[in-house]
């Protein structure tokens, strides 16, 4: 259960802000965290925490694109093909990175380690391509860099 | 040739390395102006950053002195807001302000809050940032351990607390109203204005509010320290300071440069920018990442290149300066491709709120879709512009606007792109 386990940080959020209502969206980073998605669990536990019903939590985890709904890869790779990226070859890097994992876009590896995704814009233009990896940036990236990454998190992962 | 050197007001870091560190920037003036400006009255402190005449990084380019005027005093609970949802194609500014000079940022909002009597400051980030804002926090404990956040600061009788918050991948979020909704819980959906964000009613939780943008708060330090009469020296008289120019696309150094208002659209391409990719020609360039008219240059001898880099020279070209994300694109890029591109990010971020934004987006990707793969019917050029047209003006956000501006510019400034790709009967 996220309220007794996550207690001190759900403590945390809540003295951020005067309403409950606020904590929605950092409760359901929480969520995901635990449970690796926003699953159906996840979404009521943070519905009963926050105070809301549970169908006014869903209809945030589905507008905003960080939350995911269905399960994804251990790791969950976001690369950004908008403009900015794509002129700088993300398109090239993202369909080689995909041949390499064997998948299609938003598909996931069948031993459940990777899911390879395109995004919109990262923020991180001057250093394309680049992506996320479960949130954490990766940038200048090629195949050379992105195969030692993901041979790294094969490793840590004992796969 | 090397560049020639201006001043940083903003990215201290370039002069002062550890600027991050709460000991380097406290050594290095840190906190002196907010110092200061609890000496003074609140209005006395919002009339000087209005006499500055600094205006909204973010895009709007609205005047910020202006905008903490509008607050009303007499509201016992007010807010300010930073805008660190930066989500704008091209836009990569804010974040290396959070990186690299975080407790400049804070000390520009503490003094913006103490001028408005604000109870407490939200940092919104977009959640992309997560990593940033993480380390955001530790900056912010920093600066309550020292004395400039919490109760009574500094002796004042004020207090004001200081908490920072994740978006979760929305770019509508960056729009104000949208982004207030979302701090309070509920889907980043903009707001019916009036009432504003200033007025009671119309900020968050209701009470007035204060958003600005990170960059526009990073420069009040400075103001508050050197004063309005010596900040209006750097830059032009429309378009006082520095400004941080995003620079990506075709160029051989990408990266931010932060120059004064004036500089030549040349001299941050081809010296501080390194030139054109592969020594190409330049073709078009998109001023305010996908949000703003895109500007045409037939090479790299186009005399508008010369054009100073200042809100109101951008609009003689028929553009926009905006969020100042510079995208450049050389002789080798199709503009049909560039529209799809644009029109399928904000098909992605339109929020579905106003009719015209959400299925505007959706049919103008669906006919750009048939002029890329080849099966354009006659007069789809103009259903386009058609469309486009119908967004402009109708929706309750800038956004409709903003996704129909590229499709209609590109199709302007680059006709030829686009009858390339139509059958003969087009």
């Amino acid at each position: 259960m996220l309220a007794e386990k996550y207690a001190d940080r759900i403590q945390k959020v809540f003295a951020k802000y005067p309403d409950k209502r606020s904590a929605v969206m950092p409760m359901l980073y929480i969520a995901q965290e635990e449970y690796g998605w926003v699953s159906p669990e996840g979404l009521r536990e943070v519905a009963e925490i926050c105070e809301l019903d549970p169908t006014q939590v869903k209809s945030i985890a589905g507008f905003y694109t960080m939350y995911s709904e269905q399960p994804k890869g251990k790791y969950w790779l976001q690369v950004c093909t908008d403009l900015a990226c794509a002129l700088r070859g993300a398109d090239e890097f993202s369909g080689q990175l995909k041949e390499t994992l064997g998948v299609d876009d938003g598909g996931t590896t069948a031993d459940g380690m990777f899911t390879v995704e395109h995004v919109m814009c990262l923020g991180a233009c001057d250093r394309a391509p680049m992506l996320q990896c479960n949130f954490h940036f990766h940038e200048n990236l090629d195949m050379d860099k992105m195969n030692a990454l993901i041979a790294q998190w094969r490793a840590e992962a004992g796969k | 040739m090397a560049e020639k050197q201006y001043p940083n007001i903003i990215y201290r870091e370039k002069d002062v390395p550890d600027i991050r560190r709460y000991e380097v920037y406290a050594a290095h003036d840190g906190y002196a102006a907010f110092k200061k400006a609890l000496g003074m009255e609140p209005k006395a402190v919002i009339e000087e950053v209005k006499a500055s005449n600094l205006r909204g990084r973010g895009g709007a380019g609205f005047s910020a002195g202006m905008k903490w005027s509008f607050i009303p005093q007499s509201e016992p609970v007010k807010y300010v807001v930073v805008n660190a949802d930066e989500s704008e194609t091209g836009t990569f500014k804010d974040r290396q302000i959070m990186e690299n000079n975080p407790h400049q940022l804070i000390e520009g909002a503490l003094i913006c809050a103490w001028a408005i009597q604000a109870k407490a400051v939200y940092i919104y980030l977009r959640g992309e940032y997560m990593d940033v804002a993480a380390q955001l926090d530790e900056r912010i404990a920093e600066a309550y351990a020292n004395g400039w956040l919490g109760k009574n600061i500094q002796g004042s009788g004020w207090s004001c607390d200081m908490f920072t918050h994740l978006g979760a991948g929305a770019y509508i979020c960056g729009e104000e109203s949208a982004l207030l909704e979302s701090l309070e819980g509920k889907l980043g959906q903009p707001r019916v204005r009036p009432p504003f964000p200033a007025q009671k009613g119309g900020g968050l939780y209701g009470e007035p509010t204060v958003v600005n943008n990170v960059e526009t708060l990073a420069n009040v330090p400075w103001i508050m320290r050197n004063g309005a009469a010596e900040y209006k020296k750097i830059g032009t008289e429309g378009s006082t300071g520095t400004k941080v120019f995003c620079l990506s696309g075709h160029v051989a150094k990408p990266g931010n440069y932060e120059l004064p208002f004036g500089v030549t659209i040349r001299e941050l391409i081809y010296e501080f920018g390194g030139g054109i990719s592969g020594g190409r020609q330049i073709k078009g360039l998109l001023p305010s990442g996908g949000s703003g008219p895109v500007i045409r240059f037939d090479g790299n001898d186009d005399p508008r290149l010369d054009t100073p880099m200042t809100y109101e020279d951008f609009q003689k070209l028929g553009s926009i300066l905006g969020s100042a994300s510079f995208i450049v694109m050389d002789e080798t890029v199709d503009m049909a491709w560039v529209a799809s591109r644009i029109t399928k990010f904000f098909k992605h971020e339109s929020c579905g709120k106003c009719t015209p934004c959400r299925e505007g987006t959706y049919w103008l990707d669906k006919t750009l879709d048939r002029i890329m793969d080849g099966t354009a019917r006659p007069g789809d050029v103009d259903l386009i512009n058609n469309v486009a047209r119908n967004m402009q003006g109708m929706t309750l956000c800038a956004l409709g606007d903003f996704a129909a501006n590229p499709i209609l510019h590109t199709i302007k400034n680059f006709p030829e792109d686009f009858k390339a790709r139509m059958g003969a009967g087009d």
